[in-house]
């Protein structure tokens, strides 16, 4: 076991685990939350654009995605977001598990915006206030507690998903455990070192999850 | 009567294959009290709705002041702003305090100062009798003083009319004359009010005029006093004679 530390980059690979999470989890958000306004504006256009984001990117694979995005965009049509391999697998997996998980952000915050009775979206409008200040003032601050035990599986499903990355090279956790495996042959505890990597990375949201659903409780 | 404030002409909406509305031409004054009263599923609340369009219409105009209701947008917003709306389940936003569910308007839709939007605020609380309740929450307030909390968030956008959608049948007993007084006071200042309600005592305190719908058309107009003693059609008799005998 101490041999494999010594002779592979694992706290590398667990790092870039990390940054694959932190930077797609951000993009997940900012694109999840435009898409979720999208969904409940009062235009029949941009709700359809929404509608299309999320049903295409909810219902294909990631791997596909993935794979299209590295053999598909990068090596036919020349998409090239960096020079250097490594790192132009690296952003494209960012990219698409951004617009995968964003399709899940949006839902988990428009089942958040369910929770909010329509009364409260028909007097904010009643007294003069414009959709964009409606959705600010009133619906948002209402709905993120109805939207973050299914935010929070979203973002420990996006956690786990980084290592689907490993099919285009990313060389993250799971990428580097192919690796071992391949050169040492497998081994219970090394599995169960990266199987707990992971739950030490997902737990502490669960639980940051429960505290907030406390005390963003809005009594009604 | 005074120059109309609201006017609907031939405004018809339907919900699906259902005629909601039909022909609808209607013209309320400045500082009149108009009572809709009708049976239920007759178009009452589709009616007030769509005077400030929280429902659309397809066909027809309402104009209010003047200008015509705007399809969407800012110039909705705006138009709204004038036009106050109390619910029949309050609505009060539940995550503000009721201070702050009074000053939200004043200060996002017409920039108000937030310390002249709480000054006035309070006055209109203590108006309404629950200045004392500021800081609470509406969870921690009964029905009626929601209510009255809610006539407050409207009134502070000083608006050129109020919609009141059966703004009592959610209360207890005990608690509907609370708000019914507030909207008698109301109308004793001349402010221009459409109220759907089966309240035959305050319509006759404070209404100038009876509007009554039924199957989504306007069956017949009259003051207070002469709807209720002697309504002309049939729909009308057999309605009265239901709500009278309960
Ligand atoms: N959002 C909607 N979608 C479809 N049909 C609706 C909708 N809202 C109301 N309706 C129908 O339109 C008709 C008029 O409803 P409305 O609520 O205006 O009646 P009302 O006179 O206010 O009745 P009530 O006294 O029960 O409140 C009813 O038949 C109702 O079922
Ligand atoms: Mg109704």
């Amino acid at each position: 076991m101490g041999e494999i530390f010594a002779n592979y980059d694992i706290v590398g690979a667990v790092w870039k685990t990390i940054q694959l999470a932190v930077l797609s989890a951000i993009g997940a958000t900012v694109i999840g939350t435009i898409v979720a306004v999208l969904r409940v504006s009062p235009v029949p256009v941009l709700r359809g654009i929404g509608t299309t984001f999320v049903n295409t990117f909810r219902n294909t694979p990631l791997t596909v995605l993935m794979i299209m995005s590295v053999l598909g965009f990068s090596f036919l049509l020349g998409l090239q977001i960096r020079e250097d391999f490594a790192d132009n697998a690296f952003w494209w997996a960012v990219i698409m598990l951004s617009l995968y998980h964003a399709a899940f952000v949006c839902e988990a915050l428009r089942s958040g915006i369910n929770t909010v009775p329509a009364g409260q979206a028909e007097a904010a409008r009643s007294i003069g206030l414009t959709f964009k200040q409606s959705l600010l003032e009133v619906i948002l601050p209402q709905s993120f507690r109805g939207a973050i035990a299914p935010l929070v599986s979203t973002y420990i499903a996006l956690i786990k998903n980084t290592t689907v990355a490993a099919v285009i090279g990313v060389a993250e956790s799971a990428g580097i455990l192919a690796t071992i495996t391949e050169n040492e042959g497998g081994s219970l505890p090394l599995f169960l070192v990266f199987a707990l990597i992971f739950v030490v990375l997902t737990l502490p949201l669960g639980v940051l999850g429960t505290n907030l659903s406390r005390k963003l409780a809005v009594k009604r | 009567m005074a120059e109309p404030l609201v006017v609907l002409k031939d405004v018809n909406k339907h919900f699906g294959d259902l005629h909601v509305l039909k022909d609808i031409n209607l013209e309320i004054g400045k500082g009149e009290v108009v009572i809709l009263i009708g049976p239920s599923g007759s178009g009452k609340s589709t009616l007030c709705r769509t005077i400030n369009r929280l429902e659309t219409f397809e066909s027809g105009s309402i104009t209010i002041d003047g200008k015509e209701l705007p399809e969407e947008g800012k110039a909705l917003a705006e138009l709204r702003a004038d036009v106050g709306m109390v619910f029949q389940s309050f609505n009060l936003f539940a995550h503000k305090t009721i201070l702050e569910n009074v000053t939200l308007g004043p200060i996002k839709v017409r920039k108000v100062p937030k310390a002249q939007a709480e000054k006035r605020a309070m006055e209109l609380l203590e108006r309404v009798g629950v200045a004392h309740q500021a800081a609470k929450y509406p969870a921690q307030l009964s029905g009626g003083q929601q209510q009255r909390v809610a006539i407050a968030r409207s009134l502070a956008m000083d608006p050129k009319v109020m919609l009141f959608d059966e703004p009592t049948s959610a209360l207890d007993p005990e608690m509907i004359n609370e708000v019914l007084d507030v909207m008698i006071g109301l109308a004793r200042e001349g402010m221009t009010m459409v109220v759907v309600t089966h309240e035959m005592g305050f319509a006759r305190k404070a209404a100038q005029r009876v509007v009554f719908l039924a199957d989504g058309q306007i069956v017949e107009q009259a003051t207070p006093e002469e709807f209720f003693t002697n309504p002309k059609s049939d729909r009308a008799k057999d309605f009265l004679g239901k709500i009278l005998t309960h």
